[in-house]
């Protein structure tokens, strides 16, 4: 369908473009670093402490990460109105969503996967044992912060004070996102370790709803 | 299903209004072009010349008022090809790349052979591996004709394609869109003054705040359209 | 006119009735003495602001379909007021919580979503604020509203899942309420409904009335 191939097309332009430059990349994984630091000089964590506090402090990190590296997703088409030429190009304006969602999907989890050893050394906890399951909560965390955050970053590319405003409205939508992955991943890092599929089902109903409504309504955010 | 016509296609703007705010870019604004007709739109800064092209492309939706396109039975969509101010193409891509890109989404059929098709017309094969970001205005120019032309429409719409072109870059200019009229292809082109361009138009028309002051086929002449304040 | 203020009128009895019937027909409550009477005032704000938030989706979605400009405005002006009921929520809480227990501020599961809530629709409010353009602050806060509310179950359940994992002494309780309590609750929260109608009405026709100002200014500029 003339959908996916679209998507397929322009998820391949992303990656190629960030694979090019992988400016955001590295500056995510640092910044995620920076605020798992400074977190540390909050309180003085003893090993049963970070395994309270630790995947709360990891999945905030994320947020407030992606928070400011989903910036560039729409504003970087507007800097040679390469927009407007897909949307003249697409057959269903979606796919232009669905290809960054992926993509930006792709980044974080990328980010969070090659920031886990640093996590599992810094907080001292046994990450292998669980490492599938780990990529599943991450890849569902991912998706979610990822669909709201690429229909926020086009909304916020036509505000004003647009650097604060994704942070402003991406943070409480993503709520339920962060309880629901901070407690499966401490579930995961438990002594006994569970898989705790109540949780998985938040993030799932998360995903769906917020993928459904920007397929329903996403194309009005493109519109001049 | 959604596969653009490249027939040559007529429009017909029907009490376009487009407000921006308090600003109103076009007001009551009706034009008719014939299919294959190359057509000069012009107009001071702010007149609408730009907005009426976005309109024309379906890029801006109108306040009120419709654009339709003639010659299409109904469901299909016309192939429009738009060059406008910005270059619409990726710099971080090479020219290869964008047109390729931009060919696969149209869903044209050996996306690689058109692409190298027009690379070829357009003089830029030597640079096909470079990236946008390294060309020049020139080069980007032609390049963004390359990816207008690649579903092969038969409507072009061209926002003042001249601008920052030099000698060569802009005889080439001329002798392509020569070239597509010459083809029967409907060409709109905004332009801020007489130019070589302008002496391919079969017709002009003159925008003042939005709406049509002047034109050709109502009587005007090229003259006076382009330059009203004089004779 | 006149059908706004009689409406305007019965709102203000209702409410004093209800108020009256808050600190005089509601028995004591046996433990919290007389400040648990603010949660007539407490919980019924709470499902009011919910209502009132799904009157803004309501408005949110219908102008997305259909682009009239007074679909702007009853979501504009529901959202105003929901957050405005939310506030209550977010006052009486500690108020209440004080005396009756000791603390300013329990994390229960409630409260949290309320106030995350209410983060979500200011947050509504000030996207507004940042787009200038009529239409386009129409479109872009109606597209976000959409998924604001949509947030709003998932809010709820994920904070109160998370609460029952994680239980609280538990506070705010309205477990077990005498017949005479629950009817005065349910007066309250009809009158508090009426309230709601009342100023989403005003707020409603204060929008409608900026909109024909800012039409007339245009018309004028334009000729």
């Amino acid at each position: 369908m003339r959908l996916f191939s679209n998507t397929a097309v322009l998820f391949g332009k992303e990656l190629r473009t960030e694979y090019r430059s992988r400016e955001l990349l590295i500056t995510t994984i640092v910044f995620v670093l920076i605020v798992i630091t400074l977190f540390n000089f909050t309180f003085d964590p003893s090993v049963s402490e970070s395994r309270r506090f630790g995947p709360g402090l990891l999945w905030l990190a994320f947020l407030f990460s992606a928070s400011l590296m989903l910036q560039p997703c729409f504003l970087k088409e507007r800097t040679n109105d390469t927009l407007s030429a897909l949307r003249l190009s697409v057959g269903d304006p979606f796919a232009i969503f669905l290809a960054k969602l992926l993509a930006n999907a792709c980044l974080l989890l990328l980010t969070q996967l090659l920031l886990l050893p640093i996590f599992a050394v810094l907080y001292n906890i046994r990450v292998m044992p669980v490492f599938p399951q780990l990529a599943l909560v991450f890849l569902l965390g991912s998706l979610g912060v990822s669909v709201t955050g690429t229909a926020l970053s086009a909304i916020s590319s036509q505000a004003r004070m647009r650097e604060l405003m994704l942070p402003l409205l991406l943070l409480p939508l993503l709520v339920p996102i962060l309880i629901a992955s901070t407690e499966a991943t401490a579930a995961l890092l438990e002594p006994k370790p569970s898989l705790r599929w109540d949780w998985l089902g938040i993030l799932i109903a998360f995903d769906v709803v917020f993928l459904t409504a920007l397929w329903l309504f996403g194309e009005y955010l493109l519109e001049e | 299903m959604s596969q653009r016509i490249a027939r040559p296609v007529g429009l017909k703007f029907n009490n376009i209004e487009k407000r921006f705010g308090a600003l109103y870019a076009l007001k009551r604004l009706n034009l008719e072009i014939a299919a294959g007709e190359c057509i000069a739109v012009t107009g001071r800064n702010g007149s609408g010349k730009t907005t009426l092209l976005r309109v024309a492309s379906q890029l801006t939706r109108p306040t009120r008022g419709d654009v339709k396109y003639s010659g299409l039975s109904d469901g299909e969509i016309p192939a429009i090809g738009y060059v406008s101010h910005a270059v619409m193409l990726y710099d971080e891509l090479t020219a290869a790349e964008n047109l390729l890109l931009f060919a696969k989404v149209l869903g044209i059929e050996n996306p690689k052979q058109r692409t190298a098709e027009l690379l070829e017309a357009t003089g830029l094969v030597a640079r096909a591996g470079s990236l946008v970001r390294t060309f020049s205005r020139g080069m980007k120019q032609r390049l963004a004709i390359a990816r207008a032309l690649l579903s092969g429409p038969g409507l072009l719409l061209l926002d003042e394609p001249g601008t920052g072109l030099d000698t060569e870059s802009m005889v080439w200019l001329v002798n392509t869109v020569r070239g597509l009229r010459d083809d029967g292809r409907t060409i709109v082109m905004s332009l801020h003054g007489e130019s070589g361009l302008s002496q391919l138009a079969t017709r002009a028309t003159r925008l003042d705040a939005g709406s049509v002051v002047a034109d050709t086929r109502a009587g005007a002449t090229f003259q006076t359209v382009f330059a009203p304040g004089e004779r | 006119m006149i059908k706004s203020g009689v409406y305007s009128f019965l709102v203000c009895a209702l409410m004093g009735v209800t108020a009256y019937a808050s600190f005089y027909i509601a028995p004591t409550e046996s433990t919290m003495g007389l400040v648990q009477r603010i949660f007539y005032l407490h919980a019924p704000s709470g499902m009011t602001s919910l209502a009132a938030f799904l009157v803004s989706f309501v408005g949110s979605v219908a102008y997305l379909l259909t682009r009239k400009a007074r679909w702007d405005w009853l979501a504009v002006s529901a959202a105003e007021v929901g957050i405005a009921f939310c506030t209550v929520v977010l006052l009486t809480g500690p108020i209440w919580a004080h005396p009756a227990w000791g603390v300013w501020w329990a994390w229960d599961a409630r409260l949290t979503s309320t106030l995350v809530l209410w983060l979500l629709y200011v947050a509504f409010l000030i996207l507004r604020t940042m787009i200038e353009d009529a239409d386009r602050r129409a479109l872009v806060s109606a597209f976000f509203g959409v998924f604001t509310f949509l947030d709003v179950p998932l809010v709820y359940g994920s904070i109160w899942w998370w609460r029952t994992q994680h239980p609280q002494p538990v506070v705010f309780t309205s477990a077990g309420l005498d017949p005479t309590m629950r009817k005065v609750f349910y007066l309250s929260w009809l009158s508090l409904t009426c309230l709601m109608v009342l100023l989403i009405r005003q707020r409603y026709v204060l929008e409608q009335s900026r909109d024909e100002l800012r039409t007339l200014e245009q018309e004028s500029e334009a000729n």
